[in-house]
């Protein structure tokens, strides 16, 4: 239900490690199968907390937080925080430098005329970066994402999230106002027809409070939140090439993920999930949706939609999107377009959209 | 321009009618450009390699953060400052030994390294990178290193404590000598778990001294991008040894184009006031010797350039060598040079042609186009060049008295040496004239006052190349010295200092203790001394710290410059320290004075009893007490002991060793082979100053052959009268032997002296400012006769071609003279 997640995670430490040239041995290295690592079966509960926690036996997984916020001056900011972890080798959770775990995180904060963004790597086993389950920890150099002192519980209700580069900075207390919600069957999440999955679960339902600072100037902001959870070791298909992925706040309470996976060979593979205002969810198959490019725009060499019209017919959506900076380009190894939208037509919101392999 | 050119042409003809002289000149520049600009490039090649070793990590120009108290600090530290959002990025270095070799290892990690970093940019590609820190890891090699170690791709070399390194692969970017690993693999092949020795900081990032207080207290200093690394402070005085001798050198060859463009103006004066008479102005003279010079530094120069390319590859493997074993620093021998060398090589020659030949350029200005020759005026000439050469050397004189009086450090101290030279050089002159006039009026018959009064005529001419002889004489007699007194010095030292029979390095300090252990029952082994070392840093400047117990092999035999009456009691009993002769005159301390040491913990503060010469050693010295050192140091390493054994079961105790504890045990050698180990790291040492040294002295062999070419040909003049009146051919050309070999013997007796002045400054002021230590002064009269017999070698041999030529010059030639006369 997720691949494009695991993609864009895992191409993307794989392309930060390695050129263009080196992209085809890294695809393929992900064609295989992955020996000695986990593989996702249908029917294992999650667990709780342990499950915040980092899965060392899967390959791939990751910590990703996106906000839409409002700032004192009225205007409309975004953030974006992804804690990734890869393992180079099964059994990759040691001692020391002896661990083969690189960990790797991107921040962006977006405003309508400013996208900054910076990342970073830290090896897993001395400290610098790691997630710990309870109370939730994940962190990178002094980059975090974490439980708040004010927490009683042992979940992720009541989190903090913080980065900071030279240019921006930003720190939101987050907190959740309905449960977390398991994708797929139980958190068991297919991911195509030949039987690839994941484990899944996200948390929609953050409120978000803190400041945010852009090139020096601190705005007080507020807004919603979006944290996904998934983990898994599953091989791609050699053809993928990217894909457009949304994550939508409706008004209202709803939530609506969708993506659409392109094939360099065959048809765009589409999907997603709507969740109700209470957290319940229903899949919605590739008949159902419909996303459809309106205007692109030339950036870093690429051309890039940035406005698109999406629907899902059963439940009557018909919008169309606009990005708050048409420019959200992340630089970062690898590069990609992922920045804050918002949308009007039969509904109305606001939400994130990623765009890779352009 | 026309004219300049016709004027250049008839000048030039000259060469071809003295292909002799052409040669000399041309000789004589290009050795002086490649003595001087061989060394240049042996000094480039080692600063490039310093860098290159720096750069290869961190990019060049980063700042880092290094130890504030003993050589490592805690891997934490790291950790914190990037929990706290500082971006730096870790390095362990460290020695391995593989067979009989030492190889730096360098532990990086590659994805914190700065961008800038060569190895960084390996993370462009995917395979490389994770094959460097998965598996078995990769360790990066220049394919230089890799041939000089003898390795090959993909080999996994077994360290001598037993572990494996990493598979090897080549990679250009890798600094000389060394071993690119994961930062984990290199704590684990250093056995230097959670410990680093640097943290190279990000390009923007801003730390600043207060903001590192706050997160590492004081754990960690600041050591700018600027800061000479450490290398280039130990080896600063090496390379400023190798300029002076490449200057002396330079200076010295310039002595042989001067004559030899100084018997060109001779011989082309007719030609001059030829070309004056005609009506070509005395500028375009001057303009057409100007290209004539350039046209000649070109060729020369460039012949120059390239022969001292030459020579720096022919020196360049003893300097690497003595510079590893000296400051174990790894040069590359592969020698590359900029652009900006050669142009620098090229512009010296072209100086030094310019200067050599200032003189005669100066007289063409000034040259009347009707002069006759005034061999009579050459008399008040002469007194007049006299006076001036001994103002001139009166004048050196204050000055180096000034350099020494007011200068400090290296730079006076070659000062001293440079002027003295030059003051003895001038005066050379004015004592042989004086000796000559007396000579003159003491002498009886014709022939022999004509000799002396003759003599004194034809010193201006071979003064320049008598000069260029003494000062070679001179250096030999004083860089000879000093090497030699060094030798005895060292020798004496090692003995003293290697006092035990057995010297052992244990692979782990858990090994060593089974060694100990086991070596308690041995009846052949007298005593175990263990000689445990920790690092520290006092002043900024480098120390190590090694222990010491309380035994006879100290107490009766451990050489000491200076030090309380009961030294040894108070180490052991007292907050004592003894100190190398380099820390003491380095921090100003004496006995009795206090020293604080950095320790693992907090600041020790000792009384300094003892001071102790450590001869060889760039890096500073404390000898503290055994229990003291594990005490203060955490890091102190436990693996290096001393055995006392009888001198002839020590064969039989060490085979025994080697066998039982095979692996554990990581070297071992007896006495005489650690001996035999320190008097080569020795000899390397000077093997480079000796080879220039001798290159000199052919230099200025050379010139004094030069000269006396010069000098042949105008001696026809002079001599044909004397035939003339009677005097036979052998008569002359032995008169004319005698003369040149009292020459170059006055030369050789006032480069006695003047030698062991040299001598006295190398080790009185040069010694002590560039390595800390002070040697005694010592007296070799063996060599100089050596330097005597050198002396009249060259003279006798440079001064048998023309002498033979006069000797059979048929008597028409003679004759001719009065025909044609200037």
């Amino acid at each position: 239900m997720k691949d494009r997640r695991s993609i864009s995670r895992r191409s993307a430490l794989l392309l930060a490690l390695s050129s263009s040239g080196a992209l085809a041995k890294g695809f393929g290295g992900l064609a295989d199968k992955a020996p000695g690592f986990t593989i996702p079966r249908p029917g294992t509960p999650l667990v709780f907390p342990k499950d915040h926690g980092p899965h060392p036996d899967f390959r791939t997984e990751w910590w990703y937080v996106t906000a839409n916020l409002t700032g004192a001056d009225g205007a409309s900011y975004g953030v974006q925080w992804t804690l990734f972890r890869h393992a180079l080798e099964p059994n990759a959770t040691r001692a020391g430098w002896d661990d083969r775990n690189v960990w790797m995180c991107h921040a962006a904060a977006t405003s309508a005329s400013e996208h900054l963004f910076a990342q970073k790597f830290a090896r897993g086993g001395i400290g610098q970066a790691g997630v710990e389950a309870a109370p939730f920890r994940a962190f990178i150099d002094d980059w975090v994402l974490d439980t708040r002192d004010d927490s009683t519980g042992a979940g992720i209700e009541r989190l903090r999230v913080f980065a900071g580069d030279r240019d921006f900075a930003y720190a939101l207390d987050l907190t959740a106002t309905a449960p977390i919600v398991l994708q797929g069957e139980g958190g068991y999440s297919r991911k195509s027809e030949t039987g690839q999955a994941s484990y899944y679960f996200s948390q929609p339902f953050f409120k978000a409070e803190g400041s945010i600072s852009l090139h020096g100037r601190k705005m007080q902001v507020s807004g919603r939140a979006w944290m996904d959870r998934e983990w898994s070791s599953q091989p791609l298909g050699p053809d993928q090439k990217g894909w457009d992925w949304f994550a939508l706040h409706l008004d209202g309470g709803a939530k609506l993920m969708l993506y659409r996976m392109r094939s360099v060979e065959a048809a765009p593979y589409l999907f997603g999930n709507w969740i109700d205002a209470g957290g319940a969810t229903s899949p919605l198959t590739g008949e159902d949706i419909g996303l459809e490019p309106l205007e692109t725009i030339r950036i870093a060499d690429r051309d890039v939609p940035i406005r698109w019209r999406v629907q899902v017919k059963s439940r009557g959506l018909d919008i169309t999107t606009q990005p708050l900076n048409p420019r959200s380009w992340m630089g970062t190894d690898p590069a990609y377009w992922e920045g804050p939208i918002r949308f009007h037509g039969s509904h109305m919101g606001e939400g994130y959209l990623e765009m890779t392999g352009y | 321009m026309k004219q300049t050119l016709w004027t250049l042409a008839a000048l030039a003809s000259h060469w071809r009618r003295r292909p002799g002289n052409l040669g000399m000149l041309l000789l004589g520049l290009a050795m002086a450009t490649a003595l001087w600009s061989g060394v240049q490039a042996l000094n480039a090649q080692a600063r490039n390699s310093y860098d290159a070793a720096t750069a290869a990590i961190s990019g060049g120009g980063a700042r880092t953060l290094g130890s504030s108290r003993s050589g490592l600090f805690d891997q934490d530290l790291f950790v914190k400052l990037r929990r706290a959002g500082v971006n730096v990025s870790p390095v362990l270095e460290g020695l391995v030994r593989i067979g009989e070799k030492n190889v730096r290892i360098i532990g990086v990690e590659p994805l914190s390294l700065p961008r800038r970093s060569p190895i960084a940019r390996l993370r462009s590609r995917a395979d490389l990178i994770e094959d460097f820190f998965s598996g078995p890891g990769r360790g990066f090699a220049s394919p230089e290193t890799l041939r000089r170690f003898n390795l090959a791709e993909g080999a996994q070399p077994l360290t001598n404590r037993g572990q494996r390194l990493p598979p090897l692969a080549a990679l250009a970017e890798a600094p000389p000598g060394a071993i690119v690993v994961d930062i984990g693999v290199a704590q684990h092949l250093l056995d230097r778990h959670e410990k680093l020795s640097r943290l190279i900081m990000a390009d923007d990032e801003t730390l600043d001294e207060a903001r590192l207080k706050s997160i590492a207290r004081d754990a960690l200093r600041l050591v700018a991008a600027n800061e000479e690394s450490e290398l280039d402070r130990l080896t600063d005085s090496f390379h400023l040894n190798l300029t002076a001798f490449g200057f002396l050198a330079f200076l010295v060859g310039l002595f042989i184009v001067h004559a030899a463009y100084g018997l060109a103006f001779e011989q082309r004066l007719p030609t001059l006031r030829t070309l004056r008479a005609l009506g070509v102005a005395p500028m375009h003279l001057v303009a057409a010797m100007a290209w004539e010079i350039a046209v000649l530094t070109l060729a020369a120069g460039g012949a120059g350039v390239i022969g001292g390319y030459t020579l720096a590859r022919a020196l360049l493997p003893d300097v690497a060598r003595s510079l590893e074993s000296l400051y174990g620093a790894q040069i590359s021998e592969n020698l590359a040079l900029d652009a900006r060398w050669w142009f620098s090589g090229l512009a010296m020659a072209g100086a030094g042609a310019v200067l050599a030949a200032a003189s005669g350029l100066l007289k063409t200005l000034r040259l009347p186009p009707l002069s006759v020759s005034r061999p009579i005026a050459w008399r008040a000439e002469h007194y007049r060049y006299l006076r001036r050469q001994a103002a001139l050397a009166v004048l050196a004189l204050v000055v180096a008295a000034c350099a020494y009086g007011f200068g400090k450090g290296l730079a006076s101290g070659f000062a001293v040496i440079g002027l003295t030279l030059l003051a003895a050089a001038l005066f050379l002159p004015v004592g042989l004239a004086g000796a000559l006039a007396l000579g003159e009026h003491v002498a009886r018959g014709p022939l022999a006052r004509w000799f002396f009064a003759d003599g004194r005529q034809e010193i201006s001419g071979l003064s320049l190349a008598l000069m260029a002889l003494l000062i070679a004489l001179a250096a030999n007699i004083g860089v000879g010295g000093m090497v030699e007194g060094f030798r005895q010095t060292f020798g004496r030292w090692l003995d003293a200092r290697l006092v035990a029979e057995i010297y052992f390095e244990a692979a782990t300090p858990a090994d060593a203790q089974d060694v100990e252990t086991w070596a308690r029952k041995q009846p052949e082994i007298s005593a175990i001394l263990p000689v445990f070392r920790a690092k520290t840093r006092i002043g900024g400047w480098p120390v190590d710290v090694f222990g010491m117990t309380s035994h006879e092999t100290y107490t009766a035999h451990f050489p000491l410059l200076d030090a309380e009456p009961n030294v040894w009691t108070a180490l052991h009993d007292q907050d004592a320290v003894l100190v190398s002769e380099q820390l003491a005159r380095r921090l100003g301390l004496g006995v009795g004075t206090m020293i604080d040491v950095p320790t693992s913990h907090e600041e020790w503060r000792a009384r300094v009893v003892g001071v102790f010469p450590d001869y060889g050693n760039p890096k500073g010295q404390l000898r503290i007490d055994h229990e003291k050192l594990k005490r203060y140091f955490d890091d102190a390493s436990g693996i290096h002991y001393s055995l006392r054994a009888a001198p002839e079961a020590t064969p039989r105790v060490i085979e025994d060793m080697q066998q039982r504890f095979d692996g554990k045990i990581a070297r071992i050698v007896d006495q005489s082979e650690l001996k035999a180990l320190s008097t080569e790291v020795f000899e390397r040492t000077f093997a480079v100053t000796t080879a220039l040294n001798t290159l000199t002295l052919i230099v200025s062999g050379v010139a004094l052959f030069a000269s006396l070419l010069t000098l042949s040909g105008m001696r026809r003049a002079r001599i044909a009268p004397v035939w003339a009146l009677g005097a036979t051919r052998s008569q002359l050309a032995g008169l004319e032997m005698i003369r040149v070999l009292v020459f170059a013997a006055g030369a050789a007796v006032l480069a006695t002296p003047l030698g062991l002045f040299m001598t006295w400054c190398l080790v009185a002021i040069v010694n002590v400012a560039a390595f800390g230590w002070r040697l005694p002064f010592h007296v070799f009269p063996a060599q100089w006769l050596v330097v005597l017999l050198i002396a009249l070698g060259a003279a006798f041999f440079a001064a048998l071609v023309p002498l033979v030529r006069l000797a059979r010059s048929a008597p028409t030639e003679l004759l001719r003279v009065f025909s044609n006369e200037r």
